[in-house]
């Protein structure tokens, strides 16, 4: 049977901008089981980076719940929140995020090192697997962008987390090197069964997920997994 | 160039800035508030000593000697009172003698001030009740509010003054000219002129300055009757002082310490200069894409720089102004930290000079501090707005950074030559500035190589964060622990040589070392005071004969012809070809013994030998100190003649010494054989141990009773009085150097703030991966840790090496490192640095790691 990884209900968020209360997410529910990859897509301002944020537990959400492998994020202080990032969750970004203090290496070492467990080996292993051996001891900024993300995915992958949050990975590359990037984390995916969110306006990215969850304003206009909406699949 | 381009952007751009940059306007105005308050301040001492000058003298013309004037210079007064048109004369005598106090047995060493009616001719000396000064009889005495409350006197009580009895009459609350700080030293008595003689205190043996004060009919007259008489005088050791002459001496003299202290303040800025630079560099690698941007737009690098140094100016203007208004607030509150140490009250007058002389310096330290980095503009290409190269090109050593840097020692040095008393001392303080400043830079420097070389590679991920965060881009460690390392560096070199000094003074706290004194014994009083010490259950030390004598003629030459020539001249120091005024005019206290003492070691020659001395026909051999006899210019063999109480006496050199002055033991300059001044008038001094306070009381009340003439010191008190000048002049460098400090927490707080937004980034992406509150918490901690032990520990060494060779070579005493104390103060220092950065950084952990999604 599949187990479920995430679970979102009745979702909500709202910000208040300039005095008036401003709807940026409504009612979003769904579901991913474990090994799943969805891609949430949309046009930009369409809530995709408000969902990521409360799915992935960086933010409260104003109506409804998150359950990420079983546990209500909701119940969760921020600490205890950020326990359940650093052993459960990885994260790729669009511009990358390495610490630019830190070596490639010890890049890739830090969501280990943070829950105080051994992680050179680990690191080295995966720098390998991304291609990126010879380049351990380089700065972010000896590394071109391609590089960084690859860091980045290593890094993301490092503590074997249960699922994986991907946002606009390849929105700063080349579409070739984006393509790798896509390439790898597909494949890195299905050699450790984690779960991918992949958060995205790119359809053509899009069409590589087994799962596909359209946003517009806010609201979730086309769930391929939904069969009252997959009408509406373009 | 477009000028209203540059204007233009410069304002909109310094909108922007200037929250985050307007921190270091105050690190610049921490300076400039310093400076302008000492340097306002002491135009005021100035004006204040000028407007007060004939007060300050209290007479036309002023004479004085140690020795009761001689008929020849009494018969040149008189003349010289003539030539001016007659006028109003009255004499003085100061010496030092013990206060008793009958009623309570209570003893004070005292200075008495004995003067005749009249004296000041200007100026008012006030008293509690008023009125007494006019009024003062031949049996009453003023006290120093000190003296008559450590005595525990009150008004009407007797008080002894050697044979002499007086009655207490209130106390002297002010006197023109007089340092309040000096009573510590010697608790002045004032008595009729008439009582002198009553108290059989100038007998022979004793020491007085004998003066007299003069007003002229014609007032203009003096300074050419000085210029006509000062050299006939001299020669009778009689110094002359006019209105000008002491106006000039006690503003030389307060001008100087207001420019030492000047250039503690002037530290300051410089400290303000070196955060703004760091602020320039920081800013212009934020604005790289945005430069990179205005370039493509077809600004020039000109244009670009000059937007950017209009912020600077800017920042400088604002810290100038703002730090002279802080300055002239401050200047008020100056008399409290050195008025101790002032002859007058000072008039508060804002001073403009100093106040627009601190404004340019606040601008021209704030332009030229950041054109050094804002010639990195000139390498942000164009192309950088397409993309930004992975490695900066390497700044390159060409003219204009070389300009900009000889601009900049220039500066430095320029400031350091007109806040110094002396070119040479402003060169030498500039580069000791930028000595310090470059040893904070290389220990920085040092240290983020190390890190980011061989960082270190095991211990907690939350401590090899921090310590990595020291060479983030655009880090400032270099700033921080040049900034906070230089004005912990001032404070602890204060505290190191103070400390050293008063050790030097410390009495000998081991038990078999003597704490007390006893002066002035005659020869026939001799064997019953040691007999008193003895019964009070105390062994004297032998007693040491001393005998007062002067020189008559150096190496054949007359004294008075030296003294003659070299009139006019004053103090020690090299006046010139020929021996120094003071050594041939001073009375020589010398003592007679055949074996030297634990104190002296021979530099040249031998002591001759026991019994050498009697009988002896010729010159007397004698042995004499070294700096004396350089100050003397006489070598072995040279002959000095001693008028020893009227008595001539031929001696040779044959021995030269070095005294350890610091030891409380009777020194002397001059050591003669036994023998030869058996037969001469003299006194003795002894000395002894005597540990409970209240016995040393009780002796020192038998004594005054039955002999007064002794003069009893207690080495403790002696001590403390000294401790208590040393630290009130501590505290007044202290005072300036906290600006320093000042400045260099706002060059922290400067750093803290503009790398805020790197730091908030960082720290949410931890957060994001899973970091919890407490680890970010412990990073920055170990960041800040790191930069304050450094700046601490930089700050150590600096003022350790500094503090050795301040006292090794300018107060030539032996140095002993007060390490525990500085290092209380580098950990303070540390300690202060992590509170200061994580306050700055509060914002860190409170944003929502939710922004590393809001910040593509």
């Amino acid at each position: 049977m599949l187990v479920r990884m995430l679970k979102a209900e009745e979702l909500g968020q709202a910000y208040s901008s300039g005095g008036q209360e401003l709807d940026v997410l409504r009612d979003v529910s769904f579901e991913l089981e474990a090994g799943a990859f969805a891609a949430i897509v949309g046009p930009s301002g369409s809530g995709k980076s408000t969902l990521l944020g409360l799915l992935a537990g960086l933010d409260r959400p104003r109506h409804g719940r998150v359950w990420l492998d079983g546990q209500d994020l909701g119940a969760l202080t921020e600490d205890q929140r950020a326990r359940v990032r650093a052993e459960k969750i990885g994260f790729v970004f669009q511009s990358f995020h390495l610490i630019p203090t830190l070596t490639a290496r010890e890049n890739v070492q830090v969501p280990l090192e943070l829950r105080g467990l051994p992680a050179r080996e680990r690191a080295e292993e995966l720098l390998a697997r991304v291609g990126l051996a010879g380049r351990a001891h380089h700065y972010p900024s000896q590394l071109s962008g391609g590089e960084q993300q690859r860091v980045a995915l290593a890094r993301a992958f490092c503590h074997r987390p249960r699922i994986l949050f991907a946002d606009e990975p390849t929105g700063n590359l080349d579409a070739a090197t984006g393509a790798t990037i896509i390439q790898l984390m597909a494949e890195l995916n299905r050699e450790s069964g984690t779960t991918l969110v992949l958060v995205t306006h790119d359809n053509e990215l899009a069409g590589r997920a087994r799962r596909v969850i359209r946003l517009r304003d806010g609201r979730v206009v086309a769930d391929s997994a939904h069969p009252s909406l997959r009408a509406v699949l373009p | 160039m477009s000028l209203p381009f540059v204007l233009r952007m410069a304002a909109r751009e310094g909108r922007a800035s200037l929250r985050r940059l307007g921190v270091l306007a105050g690190a610049v105005a921490a300076g400039v508030g310093a400076l302008v308050a000492i340097n306002g301040f002491t135009e005021s001492l100035q004006a204040s000593v000028r407007a007060q000058a004939r007060a300050l003298l209290g007479a036309d013309l002023a004479f004085g000697s140690a020795y009761p004037f001689s008929d020849a210079a009494r018969t040149r007064l008189a003349a010289l009172q003539e030539e001016g048109g007659g006028g109003r004369r009255a004499r003085v005598a100061r010496f030092a003698a013990m206060a008793f106090l009958p009623r309570n047995s209570a003893t004070r060493l005292s200075q008495v001030v004995a003067s005749e009616p009249g004296y000041p001719f200007y100026g008012t000396i006030r008293t509690d009740p008023p009125g007494l000064w006019g009024a003062l009889g031949p049996e009453d005495a003023l006290l120093d509010p000190a003296l008559l409350s450590a005595l525990e006197a009150r008004r009407g009580d007797t008080l002894a003054l050697g044979e002499g009895r007086f009655t207490v009459r209130g106390v002297v609350t002010e006197v023109p000219g007089d340092v309040a700080l000096r009573s510590a030293l010697g608790p002045r008595i004032y008595v009729a002129f008439a009582a002198v003689e009553g108290t059989k205190l100038l007998t022979f043996g004793s020491r007085a300055r004998h003066e007299e004060y003069l007003q002229l009919a014609d007032a203009a007259q003096a300074p050419r009757l000085a210029a006509r008489h000062r050299a006939a005088l001299a020669a009778e050791r009689v110094s002359l002082r006019t209105v000008s002459e002491d106006q000039e001496s006690v503003n030389d003299g307060y001008g100087r310490l207001g420019q030492y202290l000047g250039l503690v303040a002037l530290v300051a800025l410089l400290l303000g200069g070196v955060g703004v630079a760091s602020a320039v560099h920081v800013l212009i690698k934020r604005r790289w894409e945005s430069i990179a941007v205005l370039r493509c737009l077809g600004a020039g690098a000109r244009e670009v720089m000059a937007v950017y140094l209009l912020q600077a100016g800017a920042l400088g203007l604002l810290g100038g102004v703002a730090g002279a208004a802080g300055g002239v607030l401050l200047q008020m509150a100056l008399p409290q930290v050195v008025g101790e140490f002032l002859p007058v009250d000072v008039d508060f007058a804002v001073s403009w000079r100093a106040v627009a002389l601190g404004v340019a310096l606040g601008l021209w330290v704030a332009l030229v501090f950041a054109l050094l980095p804002l010639l990195a503009v000139r390498r942000i290409a164009p192309l950088a707005a397409l993309r930004r190269p992975y490695e900066e090109a390497p700044a390159r050593g060409d003219r204009a950074r070389l300009l900009a840097g000889a601009a900049l020692v220039a500066s430095v040095t320029l400031l350091s030559v007109q806040q110094a008393p002396s070119v040479a001392q402003g060169v030498v303080f500039a580069a000791a500035v930028v000595a310090v400043l470059a040893v904070c830079a290389l220990a920085a420097r040092g240290l983020v190589a190390l890190v980011r070389r061989y960082g270190p590679r095991g211990g907690p991920y939350v401590w090899r964060q921090g310590l990595a965060n020291l060479h983030r881009p655009a880090n400032q460690t270099v700033t921080v622990v040049l900034a906070l390392g230089f004005g912990v560096f001032l404070l602890e070199t204060v505290f190191a040589v103070q400390g050293n000094l008063l050790r030097d003074l410390r009495v000998d706290a081991r038990p078999d070392r003597p704490n007390v004194v006893f002066f002035d014994i005659q020869p026939e009083q001799r064997a019953r005071v040691e007999g008193d010490v003895r019964a009070a259950g105390h062994a004297p030390e032998p007693a040491v004969p001393i005998v007062p004598m002067r020189i008559h003629a150096l190496k054949g030459v007359p004294a008075s012809a030296f003294l003659a020539t070299s009139a006019g001249r004053r103090g020690p120091g090299p006046a010139g070809p020929g021996p120094a005024a003071w050594a041939v005019r001073r009375e020589y206290r010398s003592t007679y013994r055949d074996l030297g003492v634990s104190s002296e070691t021979t530099v040249e020659g031998r002591l001759w030998s026991p019994g050498a001395g009697r009988g002896i026909e010729g010159p007397v051999p004698v042995s004499i100190e070294e700096d004396v006899a350089r100050e003397l210019g006489v070598a072995l063999g040279d002959a000095i003649t001693w008028d020893v109480q009227g008595r001539l006496l031929e001696s040779r050199v044959v021995h030269v010494r070095r005294v350890d002055w610091g030891r409380f033991e009777p020194n002397f300059f001059v050591v003669f054989p036994e023998g030869p001044l058996d037969g001469a008038p003299r006194s003795y001094v002894t000395m002894a141990r005597i540990g409970a306070p209240d016995e040393r009381t009780r002796l020192f009340a038998s004594l005054a009773r039955a002999f007064p003439n002794v003069t009893a010191v207690d080495l403790t008190q002696v001590q403390q009085a000294v401790e208590r000048v040393v630290s009130r002049m501590a505290l007044a460098v202290r005072f300036m150097a906290a600006f320093t400090l000042l400045a260099g927490g706002a060059v922290l707080v400067g750093a803290v703030a503009a790398s805020r937004h790197q730091r908030v980034h960082e720290s949410v992406l931890l957060r994001t991966l899973g970091a919890t509150r407490a680890q970010v918490l412990r990073i920055l901690l170990a960041e800040y840790a790191a930069l304050g032990t450094l700046a601490g520990l930089a700050a150590l060494v600096l003022a350790a090496s500094a503090s050795w060779a301040l006292v090794r070579f300018v107060f030539e005493s032996p140095f002993t490192l007060p390490l525990p104390g500085l290092a209380v103060l580098s950990a303070g220092a540390a300690l202060a640095t992590v509170v200061v950065g994580l306050l700055g950084s509060r914002e860190v952990l409170s944003r929502p790691p939710l922004e590393v999604l809001r910040s593509e």
